[in-house]
């Protein structure tokens, strides 16, 4: 469906927490992929082993042909060195910090993107000057999102970007996600329990429930020309 | 105010504000360890920290004295290398450190307690290697901890008085206001205690002062 070439991803790993046990043993090559299923499925802890942190119990995890995790190696790179953007579900926007210091922070540790097309892209030169209190949801989203970006990633984990974002303004929001996709290439993994938000975004799904996979696949992802609103609605 | 007045208020604010830069690193350092570095034997490094908070001053100057002593164990490197730490200017920087040391240490901690590990956690996604992320996230946003509790611990400093007597004594090159204060009422030089006290009552004024506008801005 995708045109882009994807990236080698490996998610072969279990997390055991507490009565929690997360399972997944995926290997796809993909340009944005949508984890989604219910809350309390599993999907944040997927995202912050990725991220590196949360130690999985036991398995590998790679992208784009770099090893991350592997406990048969005890190989656990510690979040810094992972070149893994996180946007979490709050955002976290540094609150000591103006726009600019915030989405100039990883710039300094190595590979970075250019400023301007980051800023450009996500509308973002009219804030940079701002206190990050006095952002919108909106706002803040873009913000982390850009902050992430900055720091060059590999892959960019969205954690519900538009959770905190309200109803009204979160068809504002996607557009902005799908030019990272489209035009910064920046492979992306997003968390979503929202089937409309999946399908706009993602060339894979993989729908999580209690801590399984039960399906991963690419089919009904990414609207094409000629598919209605209504095929869409009635799909996963 | 005669100038051997002004010379000890001007000696014990030196003393207090170079005691307070001499714990400002292992304060700081030991607090984010305590709250973000668990380790086994906590407890006991946090017991020892404090302990100078419950045991009589005296007594902690004491063990100073056996430690820093010429023969102690740490004093006899000290000696080695030619520095005489007893009843000098250092000994006063010693015990207003030491004493000083809990205060800052229970304050930063807090502070370190209040900061979203979210924070620190993004920072290091973003490539932040742990220095970096300390001293740009945790540091920053621990501020206002950490000032309370340099405050608390120059404050504690300045008004040092039983482990400071134990080991710099009250020679005329190690007298603090504490000490003098003591020693000029000793001595029946009433006069002289009580432009101390005022003296001292001003500096105290104004350290909580400070702590409070700082509180008070947010810093």
């Amino acid at each position: 469906m995708s045109v882009m070439a994807g990236v080698p991803i490996v998610l072969d790993f279990t997390v055991h927490q507490g009565s929690f046990t997360l399972e997944i043993h995926q290997r796809f090559e993909a340009q944005a992929v949508a984890l989604f299923g219910p809350s309390g499925a599993g999907k944040t802890t997927v995202l912050e082993s990725i991220a590196g942190l949360r130690r999985p119990t036991a398995g590998v995890i790679k992208v784009g042909g770099h090893v991350l995790f592997n406990s048969a190696d005890n190989l656990d790179l510690q979040p810094h060195a992972r070149g893994i953007g996180y946007v979490p579900q709050d955002v976290a926007l540094f609150p000591h910090m103006s726009v600019r210091k915030n989405i100039f922070y990883g710039t300094g540790c190595g590979a970075s993107m250019s400023p301007d097309t980051v800023l450009r892209l996500l509308e973002i030169s009219p804030l940079v000057d701002r206190s990050v209190t006095g952002l919108s949801g909106g706002e803040r989203q873009r913000v982390a999102i850009a902050r992430a970006l900055m720091s060059g990633p590999e892959l960019l984990l969205l954690d519900e970007p538009l959770a905190a974002v309200e109803q009204s303004l979160r068809k504002r929001i996607l557009p902005y996600i799908e030019r990272v996709r489209e035009e910064l290439r920046t492979p992306l993994i997003y968390v979503s329990h929202s089937p409309d938000e999946v399908r706009q975004i993602a060339d894979r799904v993989i729908t999580l429930e209690e801590g399984r996979v039960v399906e991963s696949s690419t089919e009904h992802c990414r609207p094409t020309e000629g598919r209605s609103t209504a095929d869409r609605r009635r799909l996963p | 105010m005669n100038f051997e007045l002004m010379r000890v208020v001007l000696f014990s604010v030196g003393m207090a504000a170079l005691a307070t830069v001499v714990m400002l690193p292992p304060g700081i350092a030991l607090a984010w360890i305590l709250v973000r570095r668990p380790f086994p034997g906590r407890t006991v490094v946090e017991t020892l920290i404090s302990l100078p908070l419950v045991l009589p001053p005296v007594a902690t100057g004491l063990i100073l004295l056996r430690l820093f002593g010429r023969r102690g164990l740490i004093g006899q490197w000290f000696d080695q290398l030619g520095i005489e730490v007893i009843f000098t200017w250092k000994a006063v920087v010693l015990a207003m450190a030491v004493m000083g040391l809990p205060l800052l240490v229970r304050a930063a901690r807090s502070g370190f307690e209040q900061v979203d590990r979210r924070y620190e956690q993004i920072a290091a996604t973003l490539g932040a290697h742990p220095v970096r992320v300390f001293l740009t996230i945790s540091l920053p946003l621990a501020s206002r901890g950490v000032m309370a509790g340099a405050v608390l611990g120059f404050s504690r400093a300045l008004g040092e008085f039983g482990a400071t007597v134990m080991i710099a004594g009250t020679l005329p090159g190690t007298r603090t206001l504490s000490t003098s204060i003591y020693v000029y009422t000793q001595t029946g030089q009433d006069a002289s205690a009580t432009v101390l006290l005022a003296a001292a009552a001003l500096v105290a004024f104004a350290a909580l002062f400070v702590s409070n506008r700082l509180s008070a801005v947010g810093l």
